[in-house]
C-alpha cells in the first residue's frame, strides 16, 4: 500500500483552483507601500544627474531613492550557483552603488508610494542625464574580443573537456560532419513576475520572495545586508513558475529590504513584464559548432564541440554545454570548450535545461547529418554508439538510453518512415520526422539536505523542509514520500515547506528538488519510524513488546511483527500509553561524493512529426513523443506534466523563442509577451510521454533522478531533424523562424 | 513639469454578488482594485498589458481582462472572479476537471484559464480539439499544461452533454 509511485492529484490543486493559494505579491500587510525601480536607458556609461523633484513632489510618494541615499552594502556579492547552498547572487554586481551603468534596465533609481499606481507614475516623472559610452550587446559587435574561459558558474567547474587527440580522431575518420549554429537568447518569462515583500520588525528581516531557493535568498540577502543569517526569514507559500528566472537571487530582492528599511514600512515590489527582461538572467545569445567524425559503419572516432557566448562585464558566465556531448556517446578524442565575450548585459543565467538543451541540440543534429550522410537509420546510429561507461570507465548510475530509443520508435511508428527527405505530402505540407537522444546530468553540488518528521497523539503527521511549490509538484510528491516512510496513511500526513526557518533544503534546481526533498522527507520519516518502533518494542505494554525491531512493519499507523501473528499496536496508543503528546525526528540526506565513482546521466529520447509549409514557412509540429529513464516515478500524473511542459518548452526553443539585442540602444529588443513569443494553446500539439523504468541505487535512498529538465533536452533537435526530414533543408538558427524556413538564401544554403 | 493628481473617489462595485466601495484613483485598474483593495487576489497579474490572460474575469457574463478594465468603468456591471465560482467546498465542475486532469502546475494562470474555458464551452466554441485550442490561445500557461487543459475541457463539455 505505497502512496510513491500512485497519481495522487495535487494536495495544493484546492487552493489553485478556488484563487486561495497566496503568491509573494498577495500577501497583504497593514501600512503596505509599493515600489517601483526606474532602469537604466543607456547600456553603458555614467548616470550624470537625477532630478526627482517632480517625483518627490508627486501624490502619495514617501521616498525617491537614489545611488546618493541608498546604503552601502557589506560585502561584495560573488555569483555562486545556488545548488550549492550558500549565498546565491545572480551576478557579482550590485547596482546604484555607484554612477556607472553596466547594462540597460539596471537599476538606478527607486520610488515608493502609499500606492502602486502612484509609485509607477511618479518613477515615470525621474529625470535621468547620461553620459553614456560605446556598448558591446551581440556577439557580433565583440566576436574580436573573445576568449576561452577558464571556469564557469563562480568557479564551480572547467570550461575546458578534453580528452584523447581530436584532430587526429576527426583526421582519421571516414566521415566528417562539421556544422555551426546561431542561437538567439531566450527569456524564461514565468507568468508571476518576480515578486518581493519586505517588512523589518526591529533588527528582524522577513520577506516573502517569489523564489525557487529561500535558504538561499535568505543567505544572499543576510550577506549584501550585513545580517545575521538568522535574523532574515523567507517565507514563500507559491511560486508562480521558475524556470530558472528564480534560481538565483537577483538585486530586486535586495533593493526592496532596502527600501523598506528606509520609510520604515512594509514594501512591495513586482517586476512589471517589460523589467523581467532586464532584472533576472536570460539564456545568453550564442553560437555553436560541432565537427564530428565517424567510421563507415557509424562508429565515433571524435567529437570537438565549441561555443561562443556572450556574458556580463563582471562574470564569466556560460550555461555550460559540453557535459552531455562529452559523455553521450563512446568516443575516445573529444573536444569542448567555451569562449566568452564580455557585453553589456546582465549576467545570464539557468534557463530551463540549462546549457546542454543546446549543447544536444548541437550534436543531435549533427548525428542525424552524420546518419544521412552513411545511409544508417538515425535511431540505428545512436543505438550503435550507445556506451554504458561515462569517459572515465564509470558505469552509468543508471542507463535506460537504449531502452528509451526503441520504445520511443516503437510507439512513434519509427520504422514505417521513409528515410528520404522531401517525399512525403499533406495538401500543401510536407510532413516529416525526427529523431534525438536526451540526457542532462546529475549535479551532487548540494551539502547534505535536512528534514523533520512529526507525530501528534491523534495519529495526525507532518513532514517540514525548506523547500518552495513552484510548479513541480513538490507538496504532492513529498506528502507521498513521507507517508510511507513514516507508515501512515497519505490522508494522515502534511508536508510544509515555503519558511527558512524549516529544516535545510538546496534551492530546486537542475532537476534535483524531487531528489533532494523525496531524500531529505525519507530520512525524516524513517528515522521518526524507527524511533516509534523502539519504542513500542521496549514498551512492556505493547503487544510488540520485546519484538525485534527491524522485524517490525507499519502501515495506516499501525504496527505489526511477523514475530507475533495477529499482535497490533498503533502509533495513536503508543504515543497515548507514553504520556506523549507528540514525536519528532530529524532525518538527514548527504549526496554522494562529487567524485563517486559513477556516470550520472538521465536519459530518454523524443520523437517528432512536423508538417512545413514551404511557402509560407510555418513549421506546425503535429506529434512529440517522448520515452524517459527518469529513475523511480514517484508520482507519474506529476511527473507527465513536468515531461510534457519540458517537451513543449523544447518545442517553443525550436520555433517560437528568440530575443535579438538592438545593438544600437543596447537594448531588448523585445520585451513584452506579443512581441517575444511563447506558446499557447493553439501552439501545443498533443504529447506523448513514455517511462522506461530503471532502478538507481545511487542517486538517493528512492532512486528518483528528475524529471524537470531532461523532457525539455533533444525536443528542438528532434523537430529541426523532422524540418530536414520534411523539406530536405537544415535552419542553422534557433529559433526556426517562418523567415528561415521559407527562403532559402536567408542560411546561406 | 505639473502632475494633474485625479482625486480617489469611491466606486461601488458588485463582485460574486456582493456589493462593495472602494475609495479608488480613476486610473486603478479593476485588476489592481481587487488584488490590492479587497484581498480578492484568484485574478492574477501577469502581464498587466493584455497579453497574457491571468487576469480573465467575467463582466455581465462575457470573459474580459481585469488588467486592461479601469475599475470604475466596471461599476454598476456585474463582475465574477475566480473565488466566485465555487459553493461553499463545492467546486464548479471545471475547477474539479482542472484538478483530475492535472492541469496546471504553478497555478499562476489557472484562475484565468478556468474562467476562460468555462465561458468557451458557454460560447458554443468548444466543440473540437481545434476550437478549443484557439478559443483558449489567449491564455499563457507558461508551465505548458496545454493538452491537460483540453483535456479538462472536453470531460465538462461531454459530462453537460454539449450543455454549458
Amino acid at each position: 500500500m505505497s502512496a510513491v509511485g500512485t497519481p495522487v492529484t495535487r494536495v495544493d490543486g484546492p487552493a489553485k483552483v478556488t484563487g486561495a493559494a497566496k503568491y509573494s505579491a498577495e500577501i497583504g500587510l497593514p501600512g503596505m507601500t509599493y515600489l517601483a525601480v526606474v532602469g537604466a536607458t543607456i547600456a553603458s556609461g555614467r548616470v550624470t544627474a537625477i532630478d526627482a523633484e517632480a517625483a518627490r513632489a508627486a501624490e502619495g510618494v514617501l521616498a525617491v531613492l537614489t545611488p546618493e541615499d541608498l546604503p552601502k552594502i557589506a560585502a561584495e556579492p560573488h555569483l555562486l550557483p545556488s545548488l550549492v547552498g550558500g549565498p546565491a547572487p545572480g551576478e557579482s554586481f550590485f547596482p546604484m552603488q555607484d554612477d556607472v551603468v553596466q547594462y540597460a534596465g539596471q537599476p538606478v533609481a527607486l520610488v515608493v508610494a502609499e500606492e502602486y499606481e502612484q509609485a509607477q507614475h511618479a518613477a515615470s516623472l525621474v529625470r535621468i542625464s547620461y553620459q553614456p559610452t560605446k556598448s558591446i550587446t551581440t556577439i557580433d559587435e565583440g566576436r574580436d574580443q573573445a576568449y576561452e574561459a577558464e571556469r564557469l558558474f563562480g568557479g564551480l567547474m572547467p570550461a575546458r573537456s578534453e580528452r584523447g587527440d581530436v584532430e587526429a580522431g576527426l583526421a582519421a575518420a571516414d566521415v566528417r560532419v562539421e556544422v555551426a549554429y546561431k542561437m538567439a537568447a531566450n527569456h524564461h518569462n514565468p507568468i508571476e513576475a518576480p515578486s518581493t515583500v519586505a517588512t523589518w520588525d526591529g533588527g528582524n528581516l522577513t520577506l516573502y520572495e517569489s523564489t525557487q531557493g529561500i535558504r538561499a535568498t535568505q543567505q544572499t540577502v543576510a550577506l549584501l545586508l550585513g545580517l545575521p543569517i538568522a535574523r532574515v526569514r523567507v517565507i514563500t507559500r507559491f511560486v508562480g513558475g521558475g524556470f530558472g528566472a528564480k534560481a538565483m537571487v537577483w538585486p530586486n530582492v535586495t533593493l526592496t529590504a532596502m527600501a523598506s528599511r528606509y520609510v520604515g514600512r512594509p514594501v512591495k515590489l513586482m517586476l512589471t513584464r517589460p523589467q523581467m527582461f532586464t532584472s533576472n538572467g536570460h539564456r545568453e545569445e550564442q553560437e555553436q559548432r560541432i565537427a564530428i567524425g565517424a567510421t563507415r559503419d557509424g562508429q565515433l572516432t571524435a567529437i570537438r564541440h565549441e561555443k561562443l557566448s556572450i556574458t556580463s562585464p563582471f562574470d564569466d558566465w556560460a550555461e555550460p554545454a559540453t557535459g552531455v556531448s562529452s559523455q553521450l556517446y563512446g568516443c575516445e578524442n573529444y573536444l569542448g570548450i567555451h569562449r566568452l565575450i564580455k557585453g553589456n548585459t546582465m549576467t545570464p543565467t539557468f534557463t530551463r535545461g540549462p546549457g546542454e538543451s543546446l549543447g544536444v541540440f548541437t550534436l543531435e543534429t549533427a548525428m542525424d547529418e552524420l546518419a544521412s550522410h552513411l545511409a544508417i537509420d538515425p535511431v540505428e546510429l545512436r543505438l550503435r554508439n550507445h556506451t554504458p561507461v561515462d569517459p572515465f570507465g564509470h558505469p552509468w548510475s543508471s542507463d535506460g538510453l537504449v531502452e528509451c530509443l526503441r520504445l520511443g520508435a516503437e510507439r512513434f511508428g519509427w520504422s514505417d518512415r521513409n528515410p528520404a527527405p522531401r517525399t512525403t505530402r499533406d495538401g500543401e505540407w510536407l510532413i516529416g520526422t525526427g529523431v534525438a537522444a536526451a540526457a542532462y546530468p546529475i549535479a551532487f553540488f548540494m551539502p547534505p539536505q535536512r528534514a523533520r518528521a512529526r507525530i501528534f497523539a491523534d495519529g495526525s503527521a507532518i513532514v517540514q523542509t525548506s523547500t518552495q511549490e513552484f510548479g513541480t509538484g513538490v507538496l504532492t510528491m513529498a506528502t507521498q514520500v513521507g507517508a510511507d516512510a513514516l507508515g501512515v496513511a497519505l490522508r494522515d500526513m502534511e508536508f510544509q515547506a515555503g519558511d527558512s526557518d524549516l529544516p535545510n533544503s538546496t534551492a530546486a534546481v537542475g532537476s534535483a528538488g524531487a531528489g533532494m526533498v523525496s531524500s531529505a522527507v525519507h530520512a525524516a520519516g524513517t528515522a521518526l519510524r524507527e524511533q516509534l518502533i523502539a519504542l513500542a518494542v521496549g514498551d512492556e505494554q505493547s503487544a510488540l513488546h520485546g519484538a525485534a525491531p527491524a522485524s517490525v512493519k507499519v502501515a495506516d499507523g499501525h504496527l505489526t511483527s511477523a514475530e507475533r501473528p495477529g499482535a497490533v499496536d498503533t502509533y495513536r496508543e503508543l504515543l497515548s500509553r507514553n504520556h506523549m503528546s507528540d514525536a519528532e525526528a530529524l532525518g538527514t540526506w548527504r549526496p554522494p561524493p562529487l567524485d563517486t565513482p559513477h556516470g550520472l546521466l538521465t536519459f530518454g529520447a523524443q520523437f517528432a512529426e512536423v508538417a512545413v509549409d514551404p511557402e509560407l514557412g510555418l513549421v506546425r509540429v503535429r506529434r512529440l513523443n517522448g520515452a524517459f529513464a527518469p529513475g523511480r516515478v514517484l508520482n507519474p500524473l506529476l511527473a507527465h506534466s513536468q515531461l510534457m511542459g519540458g517537451m513543449l518548452w523544447g518545442m517553443s526553443q525550436a520555433l517560437l523563442e528568440g530575443n535579438h539585442m538592438d545593438p544600437r540602444y543596447g537594448r531588448w529588443a523585445e520585451t513584452n509577451l506579443a512581441e517575444y513569443l511563447v506558446p499557447v494553446n493553439a501552439d501545443a500539439p498533443e504529447v506523448r510521454v513514455d517511462f522506461v523504468d530503471v532502478d538507481d541505487e545511487l542517486v538517493g535512498p528512492l532512486g528518483a533522478k528528475g524529471v524537470g529538465e531532461i523532457g525539455q533536452v533533444g525536443v528542438a533537435a528532434a523537430i529541426a531533424n523532422a524540418v530536414f526530414h520534411a523539406t530536405g533543408r537544415r535552419i542553422r538558427s534557433l529559433p526556426m523562424a517562418p523567415e528561415l524556413v521559407m527562403d532559402p538564401a536567408a542560411d546561406g544554403q | 513639469m505639473t502632475t494633474v493628481e485625479a482625486a480617489a473617489t469611491e466606486v461601488p462595485l458588485r463582485i460574486n454578488g456582493r456589493q462593495h466601495v472602494v475609495v479608488l484613483e480613476p486610473r486603478v485598474s479593476l485588476l489592481d482594485a481587487l488584488r490590492e483593495h479587497l484581498d480578492l487576489t484568484g485574478s492574477k497579474k501577469g502581464c498587466d498589458q493584455g497579453t497574457c490572460g491571468s487576469c480573465t474575469v467575467w463582466i455581465d457574463g462575457r470573459r474580459v481582462l481585469a488588467c486592461l478594465t479601469l475599475a470604475a468603468a466596471a461599476s454598476g456591471h456585474d463582475i465574477v472572479t475566480i473565488e466566485g465560482l465555487a459553493d461553499g467546498d463545492q467546486l464548479h465542475p471545471m475547477q474539479r476537471a482542472f484538478i483530475e486532469y492535472d492541469a496546471f502546475q504553478c497555478g499562476y494562470c489557472t484562475s484565468g484559464q478556468i474562467m476562460s474555458a468555462i465561458k468557451v464551452i458557454e460560447e458554443g466554441n468548444a466543440a473540437t480539439d481545434e476550437d478549443i485550442s484557439e478559443f483558449m490561445s489567449g491564455n499563457i500557461c507558461r508551465c505548458a499544461a496545454y493538452p491537460n487543459i483540453r483535456a479538462a475541457i472536453r470531460h465538462v463539455r461531454d459530462e453537460a452533454g454539449g450543455r454549458p
